[in-house]
């Protein structure tokens, strides 16, 4: 069955046609072009697909488009401002938070989900708040490292202190 | 991976969502969270060829105290369930346990509703419905927990029957919930709840059998006036667990009575 799913992609109202079985993951890639949010597993395990969708962080691979009709959804593509990484993803930069970076999107997505439930997270509360992310390259330390120094970063713009 | 076609309908009340069932023939089914349909489908292990969306029916999502029973709406999502002020005082139990499953965006779509009639044994709530004789509220009638979990996902649930409410009594003593797995967002490779409730204790196992289990021999060794350590002792009795990839059915009996011990200590029995 095909549907004309009318969503707001990154601010931007689109109307498109998918069909029933589309994933949203699939959609966001191919048909609206936004290839910043990856397949992984495609078993709603490893998080490489996680973008935001009416604010909350969703696995896109685990949803269909036509789910997300009149949804708000955000990708990895909506953070930075042309040259300008926003902190979460200049944390990562700075931190060595990525190798391949295949997984890198996603974990983002996570970390800023993580961080507006948990603005100061422990290390622990850091590793379990991004349980449903996996990386296969940098066994974490500098992913953690690099939560905390976003952590510090986003509390420093808000003009408070952690 | 792509699921086969079929026709998703979006429905705004559960009346539509009934008809469409029961016009979509057999096979069709309800999406709620989709966070075990969904990987199934992509899998193809099921195939419906029509499903029906139940996320934008109003008033399906809720947690209320109505005297000593705890209501909880079929839509109620994980993580909702997690923080809920309501569970969190007169449930604990439910929340401990829906905190623990799978992972933040796993908790943001999976519903309770969807996890009950799904009725997989190694998810939490079965066995948290089946320990506390929670019922279940359907479209049709009200099922009672003991005769609702007949099978490895199997429930008596018509296809075109909808669950919309589970009652829980108010629970808010003492309890634990004890989940071994090897990862922290994967299911429970077993586990084990209890929670104390009116003048006794109640044990519920969880991934021991095709079906949620209550330890039914620690509750009477329990009630008997033994500790928790003599009761915990009784564990494994009666379970035949199927071996896993990382745990031979000896290890899960092992286990079992290890985690109920210090489930049971830990919650002060």
């Amino acid at each position: 069955m095909k549907h004309i799913v009318t969503t707001t992609v990154n601010g931007v109202v689109r109307e498109d046609v998918v069909e029933s079985r589309t994933l949203l993951v699939h959609y966001l890639r191919d048909t609206v072009g936004l290839t910043g949010t990856h397949v992984g597993c495609d078993t709603s395990q490893c998080g490489a697909c996680t973008v935001q969708v009416d604010g909350q962080a969703v696995k896109a691979c685990t949803m269909f488009a036509a789910q997300a009709e009149g949804s708000d959804v955000r990708t990895i593509e909506s953070l930075a401002a042309g040259e300008a990484l926003d902190p979460v993803q200049q944390a990562f930069a700075d931190n060595h938070g990525l190798q391949c970076g295949y997984c890198t999107p996603g974990f983002i997505m996570a970390t800023r989900a993580l961080l507006e439930r948990n603005p100061d997270p422990s290390d622990s509360e850091i590793r379990e708040g991004l349980d449903g992310n996996l990386c296969r390259c940098t066994g974490y330390v500098n992913i953690v490292k690099s939560v905390r120094a976003a952590a510090q970063a986003l509390a420093e713009s808000n003009g408070s202190t952690t | 991976m792509i699921p086969a076609e079929f026709d998703l309908l979006t429905v705004t009340s559960v009346d539509e969502a009934v008809r469409r069932l029961a016009e979509g023939g057999d096979e069709s089914r309800v999406l709620a969270g989709g966070h075990s349909l969904i990987p199934f489908m992509k899998l193809r292990f099921a195939v419906p060829p029509v499903l029906v969306d139940i996320n934008r029916v109003a008033d399906l999502a809720y947690v209320r105290l109505d005297g000593d029973r705890v209501r909880v709406g079929a839509l109620t999502r994980h993580a909702a369930l997690a923080e809920d002020p309501v569970a969190r005082e007169h449930l604990p139990l439910l929340s401990l346990t829906a905190g623990k499953i799978g992972d933040p965006q796993v908790r943001n779509r999976g519903t309770i509703g969807g996890a009950v009639a799904h009725a997989d044994p190694a998810g939490e709530f079965p066995t948290v419905c089946l320990m506390l004789d929670a019922e279940l509220v359907t479209t049709r009638r009200t099922i009672r927990s003991a005769d609702f979990f007949l099978g490895r996902y199997t429930t008596p649930l018509a296809h075109d029957e909808i669950l919309l409410e589970i009652v829980f009594p108010a629970a808010p003593g003492p309890h634990a919930y004890l989940k071994f797995a090897h990862n922290l967002f994967d299911w429970a490779l077993l586990g084990v709840a209890v929670q104390q409730l009116g003048d006794g204790w109640r044990v519920g196992l969880v991934n021991l059998g095709d079906t949620p289990l209550r330890a039914a021999a620690v509750e009477r060794a329990l009630a008997a006036g033994a500790s928790a350590s003599e009761a915990a002792e009784h564990a494994a009795e009666g379970l035949t667990p199927l071996p896993a990839l990382r745990a031979s059915a000896d290890y899960k009996l092992h286990l079992t009575r290890v985690l109920t011990g210090r489930a049971l200590q830990g919650a002060g029995a």
